[in-house]
């Protein structure tokens, strides 16, 4: 195992107490707790770490953050792994498990590093030109696009994590936990308003982790754990550290994803969530999201070994790593010369490379009062790479312009480059959220200008472009009581003495785009403007020749920020780029908007809970139980399980059917109709309401009496149908089908609530409050006399009416109607009796020879006598005429729901496509239900087509096969022969009938 | 998500509700006074513009009352809501010309 030779003597940020041991590429390296992938990688000396998404150029760790384009790794193996992991943000934990990504046989040696040699032969938009033709060749292209595009591998196993989802509603809610976010949830929660402060990082701090300055005379990091002990005792104050916030929508909604318990590693967290994601809703928003470092782009800027000079100062100052020995910083401002001061007082070689011509004040003062060598006004025109490390670098002086490079090159031994092309606020969630956007020339970036109206957000730090520490402080603490102040609480504004010290910056040369020894494009070397997707300057160009020269047109004919990091550390770069081969200035160009999510989210923590078992839920009637024992095969009617049929031994479901509808023709059959829809309906209105919803007429529907109807939308087309039925002089109970019952009660309750708010009808739905046997066929009287005191005798008791009495010594409303066309009656029970009333039914049935059918015979019990179901046999352009129920339409009836539309031209067509039966010549043929109705057959297609088949089935008391369809004009074809066309190219011939087949 | 305020609960997510279409489209007195384009104007054709829109919702996984909203279709502000019976409201000049 190899020394962790990059490591330094302080502590920094990690506990030197617990060595942790963790693989990369199938060799054991160790760090400490508190490293991230990264760091420990680069403690090790290891700056290699995987191979570009293009080009498979070798690369490197690019930032200490989740901006990193560049260290994607595979995490994990099996079903853990995943794909695409910022080893930036990774914390290792004993016995992690990592792989570089897009190397074939060794990161070292890489097979695909070939197509690098090819580049002249991948430019940008390349897909687009090489493979559109011909067209129909894409499909077999594409086959192999996918296999080389993309980073990392899928899991192939199911993911044996879970995740959760919750909701949270706050006063303020702060994003970002750096000075500002600190001193805002400080300042906010004192006011005793609820506060969360989220940050990505798994621990506070931001941009302080990566210092080590004073702050009131005791050190920053010092200075972060009293703040934060502090909020962790305010009980109004939740902490929420390793969660992003990952998009800020609408009235302050923000979703943020927390990463649970991924840093004790996948095998010992398995009983707890892995991931959380949070759905916020907060009164108030402070962001105080920081700013990501901006790159310089040069000749082979994309080695490993170089990296942004801030993530240095990260690695330094919290990882207790200096990544390198002999250090070049390449800079156009002030701030980079923090990251050359560290490494003086790491003990490193450290030189600038200022490429103004004549940076001067008090950070430059301080270089060279160090002995550190200052190049100004040059660039840096190659890179020296060997075996997995940097080795040199190649200067030369700019020219006036900054355009072009002049004299003589020098090579300066290096390895490691920290570059800093100043710095970009981090908008994204503003930009998202809908607030606009301004191009700022002074400090050369986006800004947040306009918030979205319907969001309450103020912006602290550096995310405004407030570069001094102590002004971000302030400034977060001004927010913070501002916040607090607009959730109606009260804050004492006075904020405390902050002493940070006091520095002035010089102004940067804008300048970012560094001319190399051969024309951008040209030679060997390649200017990666974005890294992530191995898109370079070059490429600018090329888009731009060939026309694509918008923002949007340039993103997607490039790539640029398209990759899983979405450009932060690329997208400006590329206006550059763009703005000086165009020469327009960077607002004229525009700015793409920025998109949720912040950082990518796993599909895990989107999908929550709402996967397996619990994906849709289960509804089971009272009688499931029973069910079960009786090997029922379920059928899902809506979120419904009902028994389709009972499997008797090795029947098949053919078998079965056949057995059921006989039975229940001959002696009698039983069926769970609880997930029948049962509305009931109260009040002196509901009769004038049931004359509007339904065709028919229902005033003189006597106490006790049934009667079907048919509900209609207002275009006149068949939505559901049921049988109501009136239980006293201003009460109905109302059934729907199964799948229509929601419908339904919302329609009846848009009439009352919005068009006929005075009438008084009461409507609600009691669908589960009742469990109901259907008993059907010759001997269902016989069976019910056993159990009841109702007297059943047809004068009594008449076909289309009601009786209250006991069933099997339960409370039952019995109502004899008929969906078999048998004498039947539905009993209805409370439904904690329906499994008792079953149980008793089959057992008095027992010597009947009862037996329990399911919904498919049912369905062919029904279609025997023509009888349609709403959904089968109808589809939503179906009127009462098109099925043949003239006879349900009132013609006294003024007005009904749908009824003007009968007199609609295209309503009133006699040819429209209507109900009829169709007999198979073969009468042992079954139509397949859809198959198409053609007049001719032709060998294929077009045919004229006449209609579809809607229910298809071997009637056993017929003896042949049956089916009902839907034909143009069909009232007409009656008696014709047809022709069926079926899938496999044959086809039936039959003959059009009536859709009543069993007329007893 | 939109926060909304039900005239009945108060502000509630956007996932509590269901859009319903245009509002104030009343059902005609008498369907038969009305020529067969009348009655197709009624049953199929709604505005879609780009700005306020007026426009029916439910609470349907809270009280399922029906109400009604007014809506910037651009900008996604929620300038009024209201229940059915209650009068049309009044924008301010402001809101009826916000950016479009």
């Amino acid at each position: 195992m190899k020394k962790q030779i990059n490591r330094l003597e302080h502590d920094a940020r990690l506990n030197r107490r617990k060595s942790i041991r963790f693989w990369f590429d199938n060799r054991a390296y160790v760090g400490y707790e508190g490293d991230t992938l990264a760091s420990g990688l680069l403690a090790n000396g290891i700056h290699l770490v995987g191979r570009s998404f293009k080009y498979h150029r070798p690369r490197g760790i690019y930032t200490a953050g989740s901006e990193e384009p560049n260290a994607l790794v595979q995490l994990e193996e099996n079903a853990f792994t995943e794909p695409n992991r910022r080893a930036t943000e990774i914390e290792i934990y004993e016995g992690l498990i990592a792989h570089s990504q897009n190397c074939w046989p060794s990161r070292k040696f890489d097979f695909g590093a070939l197509n690098s040699w090819f580049s002249r032969l991948l430019p940008a938009g390349f897909y687009y030109k090489t493979f559109m033709w011909p067209t129909s060749f894409w499909m077999t292209y594409e086959k192999y696009i996918r296999k080389l595009a993309g980073l990392g591998r899928s899991p192939t196993e199911p993911d044996p994590h879970f995740y959760d989802k919750t909701y949270a509603h706050c006063d303020v809610l702060i994003i970002g936990g750096g000075p500002a976010g600190i001193e805002a949830a400080t300042a906010a929660g004192q006011s005793g308003c609820r506060v969360i402060l989220a940050d990505e990082k798994f621990e506070f701090g931001g941009m302080l982790l990566s210092e080590n300055m004073l702050i009131n005379g005791i050190p920053c990091h010092e200075w972060i754990d009293s703040k934060i002990s502090k909020l962790r005792a305010m009980p109004n104050v939740k902490l929420l550290n390793r969660t992003t916030v990952t998009g800020y929508y609408d009235y302050n909604f923000l979703v943020a994803n927390q990463r649970v318990n991924e840093h004790l590693g996948p095998r010992v967290t398995i009983n707890s969530p892995k991931e959380r994601l949070w759905k916020i809703r907060a009164k108030h928003v402070v962001m105080a999201t920081g700013a990501i470092e901006r790159p310089m782009v040069f000749a082979d800027n994309d080695r490993p070994g170089i990296m942004l000079a801030s993530a240095i100062r990260s690695y330094i100052n919290r990882f207790s790593t200096l990544p390198g020995k002999n250090c070049v910083i390449l800079t156009n401002n002030d701030s980079a010369y923090h990251a050359a001061l560290d490494i003086a007082d790491e003990g490193g070689q450290v030189s600038i490379i200022d490429i103004r011509t004549n940076p001067s004040g008090s950070m430059i003062e301080s270089a060279v009062s160090r002995g550190i060598r200052i190049i100004k006004n040059h660039s840096i025109t190659g890179v020296g790479y060997s075996r997995g490390l940097l080795r040199s670098i190649e200067i030369m002086e700019l020219s006036e312009d900054g355009l072009n490079v002049i004299g003589k090159k020098e090579k300066l031994l290096c390895d490691l480059v920290g570059i800093s092309g100043g710095w970009n606020p981090t908008i994204h969630l503003f930009s998202q959220s809908k607030g606009k956007l301004k191009f700022d020339q002074s400090n050369h970036c986006f800004l947040a200008d306009q918030p979205s109206k319907n969001n309450s957000v103020i912006l602290a730090g550096s995310c405004q472009a407030t570069w001094f520490l102590k002004d971000c402080m302030q400034e977060g603490h001004a927010a913070g009581c501002e916040a607090a102040k607009r959730a109606g609480f009260s804050v004492d504004g006075a904020s405390d003495e902050i002493n940070t010290g006091q520095i002035e910056y010089g102004a940067l040369r804008p300048l970012w785009i560094l001319p190399g020894s051969h024309p951008i494009g040209q030679g060997k070397t390649k200017h990666f403007h974005e890294l992530h997707n191995d898109a370079t300057v070059g490429d600018i160009h090329l888009a731009v020749r060939e026309g694509y020269e918008s923002v949007e047109h340039l993103k997607r004919y490039t790539t640029t920020g398209m990759g899983t990091d979405q450009g932060k550390t690329s997208n400006l770069n590329a206006l550059v780029a763009l703005s000086e081969i165009r020469n327009l200035s960077i607002p004229d160009l525009g700015v793409t908007t920025f998109r949720p999510p912040y950082t990518p989210l796993s599909m895990g923590s989107i999908v929550g809970y709402d996967c397996g078992e619990l994906f849709i839920q289960k509804r089971k009637t009272p009688i499931h139980p029973w069910h079960d024992q009786a090997h029922a095969v379920y059928e899902d009617v809506g979120d419904w399980k009902r028994p389709r049929y009972y499997s008797q031994g090795k029947e098949t479901m053919h078998a079965a059917v056949q057995r059921e509808c006989r039975q229940v023709r001959k002696t009698a059959g039983l069926l769970d109709a609880s997930t029948l829809g049962k509305i009931d309906l109260q009040g002196k209105d509901t009769r004038w309401l049931l004359n509007m919803l339904y065709t028919n007429v229902w005033d003189k529907l006597e106490v006790g009496r049934c009667r079907y109807g048919l509900m209609l939308n207002e275009h006149g087309m068949i939505f559901d149908d049921g049988v109501t039925t009136r239980i006293a002089e201003n009460h109905y109970h109302m059934t729907t089908t199964t799948g229509g019952a929601a419908r339904v009660m919302s329609w009846i309750e848009e009439w009352l609530q919005t068009e006929w708010p005075d009438l008084e009808v009461y409507a609600t739905s009691v669908t589960e409050q009742w469990a109901v046997a259907s008993l059907n066929g010759p001997n269902a009287r016989e069976i019910l006399q056993e159990l009841t005191d109702i007297p059943l005798d047809e004068e009594s008791f008449p076909f289309m009416s009601m009786r209250e009495g006991q069933v099997a010594n339960i409370p039952a409303r019995v109502f004899r109607i008929s969906f078999t066309g048998e004498l039947a009656y539905e009993i209805n029970v409370p439904a904690r009796h329906g499994l008792a009333l079953w149980e008793q039914l089959i057992e008095v049935g027992r010597k009947f020879d009862i037996c329990p059918y399911g919904t498919e015979s049912m369905h062919v019990l029904r279609a025997e006598k023509g009888f349609i179901i709403v959904g089968q046999d109808t589809d939503g352009t179906v009127t009462p005429m098109d099925v043949g129920m003239d006879w349900i339409v009132s013609k006294k009836k003024q007005d009904f729901l749908g009824k003007r539309s009968f007199d609609r031209t295209d309503t009133s067509r006699s040819d429209r496509k209507q109900l009829v039966g169709l007999l198979t010549d073969d009468p042992q043929f079954i139509l397949p239900e859809g198959a198409h109705v053609v007049s001719e057959v032709k060998s294929k297609p077009p045919m004229n087509m006449l209609g579809h088949i809607t229910s298809s089935y071997m009637s056993p008391n017929i003896g042949r096969s049956i089916a009902i369809a839907l034909l143009k004009d069909g009232f007409n074809l009656k008696g014709q022969t047809l022709n069926v066309a079926l899938m496999n190219g044959n086809s039936q011939r039959v003959i059009v009938t009536d859709p009543v087949f069993l007329n007893v | 998500m939109l926060l909304i305020r039900c005239p009945w609960c108060g502000f509630r997510d956007q996932s509590e509700f269901q859009a319903q279409g245009e509002a104030h489209i009343t059902r005609p007195e008498d369907p038969y006074q009305l020529d067969e384009e009348q009655w197709g104007q009624y049953l199929f054709f709604r505005k879609n513009p780009k700005g306020v829109h007026y426009e029916r919702w439910v609470h349907v996984h809270g009280c399922r009352r029906w109400f009604n909203v007014v809506r910037n279709t651009m900008t996604d502000d929620i300038l009024a809501t209201y229940r059915p019976e209650e009068p049309i409201p009044v924008l301010s000049d402001e809101e009826t010309n916000q950016p479009t």
